[in-house]
């Protein structure tokens, strides 16, 4: 996983709430066996016409948001099924920061292991940010994890809050299993006693 | 200290809680399918590592798999390409598969019980939302995504956040013909997609201990359309006489000792939730959703609800949207919508008792004109059920199709869907728009309801049957 590091970049608008996995990366696109290549089918339902064309109607293709790399979204992003090809479509298609309200459980847990930061915001804030996306589209935010603070041309900015396990694991980039099997001697202890008081699990 | 039942299950379960450090959990069963598993596998393969524990694992393919013409080879190469992966995947690592030709295959969240793979206090993960299903048992069940699948692979467990907890009370008796399906939705109707995000739900009240252990699978298996973690119902004499006997439950030498163990699992009296949810069983109608999501619900006596009905700004919207994909107009009775398509199946209600009350209703009626209907049961043990009852023989009559188990129309993966504009009654989990087929409109309803909608050719208040 790429280290995330402090970045000025262009902030794309979607106005819409309770926007779910199924949006994200329709489920026609699940049968890869690999990681890669789904940013091409991000949103695709909405982003492309019935004949493969643009969809000049669709958010995410306004000229003004190409290369962004923050989305500004409405409530309660990414719910519906567990498919991590959400976040790794969101990833592929460019984007490594996601500014909401709140998000499903099961997404915003994936985002984090795919290197892409989650920020939740109040609902006022989240208002103020959309109202200067919208007032000036391609406006490029600037998103400092190390200090947890996001700046604006507009003056909206605000700091926020993050787990710091999470933080860190962002910042250095680092694989979680690494991180887990520091603790192997502790698996070890618990998957003993587990044998001795429920035996039944293990025959 | 009292405690509830999730609170019992992730004390027992924590292997490090140290400060600065998300805790680490203990995970005793990991299920799988072909979808969310392959990335997994190939993580573990670039980085040296090995299963840590293939006695855990229980795999099934479902999602992609074709519900008709099984013998003849998959038409989709990518999809084809999965399946074998999977194949691949399991005999490389040693790890029990029911592939499309084992007796034993079915949808994973309905395999799994079948074969009493899981036990109350379990934690339970699989790469798939509807893991909550297990929560029936008394276990701690949830959806991971595909990352996390390859941490629990590697080291049996996963760094954790605990959850919240709430109650939702559901006491009374259920109306004739309301199901665990329509308490699901009620539920969600009443708390939003989001309403349980951050909690683990805990189902208590009379009409819960009324249910049957399909019915508890039904309503913990939606626990995640409420934007929960996971659901449990607290284990009682109905879940033991279920695992009781079966292939993967503690054998008789140990049954005394696992009884006990799970006799100390419900939470305590007085344990305190953080949040209480009441519903009464008695003014939970037969539930059909009208919109695009799982909370667009209301019963089936109620009317399509106009935008100027809510007066939170979002959910305006939200229903203005769902309306314009729904081609629905407000105030229009549900009773009243055409449907072309009926679909009996799923993680949800593809078990025996789900295709028992469908046949119930199906029995002696004609699928109406120009509404297409299929029966697909969740796995080849409830199709060999239903057909040594019967059940098949009905449908057929009444001219369903009678198909070979998967998820199929349920996320349409496998060639299953809807056309563009085309309706459904559906016993599925959601109504997301392109969910059943791009362009489609999904209805989610019960087994009984949507059996006699495939009769009426609409929905009907089958209260009034």
């Amino acid at each position: 996983m790429e280290p995330y590091k402090k970045h000025e970049s262009i902030a794309a608008l979607m106005n819409r709430s309770n926007v779910d996995t199924d949006q994200i990366i329709p489920k026609q696109f699940l049968k890869k066996v690999e990681r890669s290549g789904f940013g091409a089918h991000l949103f695709h339902d909405w982003r492309f016409n019935d004949d493969g064309s643009d969809n000049p109607e669709f958010e995410l293709n306004k000229p003004a948001f190409k290369g962004a790399k923050i989305l500004v979204v409405g409530d309660n992003f990414g719910c519906g099924s567990s498919r991590e090809h959400a976040p790794w479509a969101i990833a592929d298609y460019g984007f490594n920061t996601i500014i909401s309200t709140s998000y499903a459980d099961i997404f915003y847990n994936n985002c984090f292991k795919n290197g892409i930061l989650a920020i939740k915001v109040d609902k006022d804030r989240l208002d103020k940010l959309m109202a200067e996306i919208a007032a000036n589209e391609g406006v490029q935010f600037v998103v400092d994890l190390e200090n947890q603070q996001v700046t604006t041309p507009g003056g909206n900015g605000f700091s926020f809050d993050i787990d710091p396990f999470r933080k860190g694991n962002l910042l250095s980039g680092l694989d979680d299993i690494g991180l887990t099997l520091k603790h192997v001697d502790k698996i070890e202890h618990y998957e003993q006693q587990h044998k001795l008081n429920f035996p039944w699990l293990w025959v | 200290m009292k405690k509830t039942m999730y609170e019992k299950i992730w004390d027992s379960h924590l292997v490090v809680d140290e400060a600065g450090q998300a805790p680490l959990l203990y995970v005793d069963r990991h299920l799988m399918h072909e979808v969310t598993s392959p990335q997994a596998f190939e993580g573990l393969r670039l980085s040296g590592r090995k299963v840590r524990n293939p006695h855990s694992i229980l795999a099934t393919m479902d999602h992609c798999v074709p519900t008709k013409n099984r013998n003849l080879p998959i038409a989709d190469p990518i999809a084809k390409k999965q399946i074998e992966t999977m194949a691949e995947n399991c005999r490389v690592n040693g790890l029990k598969l029911y592939d499309m030709t084992d007796p034993n295959n079915g949808v994973i969240h309905v395999v799994v019980p079948e074969h009493g793979f899981v036990h109350p206090g379990m934690v339970v993960v699989c790469g798939d939302s509807h893991t909550a299903t297990h929560g029936a048992f008394g276990a701690l069940a949830f959806g991971i995504g595909t990352s996390e699948v390859e941490h629990v692979m590697a080291t049996q467990t996963l760094p954790q956040k605990k959850s919240k907890t709430m109650q939702v009370v559901v006491n009374g008796t259920l109306s004739k013909y309301a199901s665990a399906k329509d308490i699901a939705l009620a539920i969600t109707g009443k708390i939003g997609t989001a309403g349980g995000t951050g909690y683990v739900i805990e189902y208590t009240g009379s009409a819960i201990s009324q249910l049957s252990m399909e019915g508890r699978m039904t309503l913990c298996n939606m626990a995640i359309e409420a934007g929960a973690r996971a659901g449990l119902v607290a284990p009682d004499e109905k879940t033991y006489e279920y695992l009781n006997g079966r292939e993967f439950a503690p054998s008789a030498q140990y049954w005394e000792q696992a009884l006990a163990y799970w006799k100390s699992l419900p939470s305590d009296e007085g344990a305190e939730f953080d949040a209480i949810v009441t519903l009464d069983a008695a003014e939970i109608a037969p539930q059909v959703s009208w919109g695009t999501s799982p909370e667009q619900v209301i019963g089936v006596d109620g009317l399509v609800p106009a935008p100027e009905s809510f007066s939170d700004e979002i959910k305006r919207q939200a229903c203005e949207s769902a309306l314009a994909y729904m081609g629905l107009t407000p105030n229009t009775k549900i009773t009243d919508i055409p449907i072309d398509y009926v679909f009996i199946g799923s993680c949800t209600n593809g078990r025996i008792e789900d295709f028992r009350i469908a046949a119930e209703m199906a029995e002696g009626t004609q699928v109406a004109e120009g509404v297409t209907a299929i029966a697909v049961p969740g796995s080849y043990h409830v199709k060999q059920q239903a057909e040594q009852e019967g059940l098949d023989k009905i449908f057929i009559e009444a001219g369903w199709e009678w198909r070979e188990p998967g998820c199929s129309m349920c996320l349409a993966m496998n060639g299953d869907e809807l056309s563009k504009g085309q309706r459904s009654a559906s016993t599925s989990n959601r109504n997301f728009e392109g969910r059943q087929g791009k362009g489609g409109r999904t209805h989610l309803v019960s087994p009984a309801m949507a059996a006699a909608a495939a009769a009426a050719g609409h929905f009907v208040d089958i209260r009034k049957l």
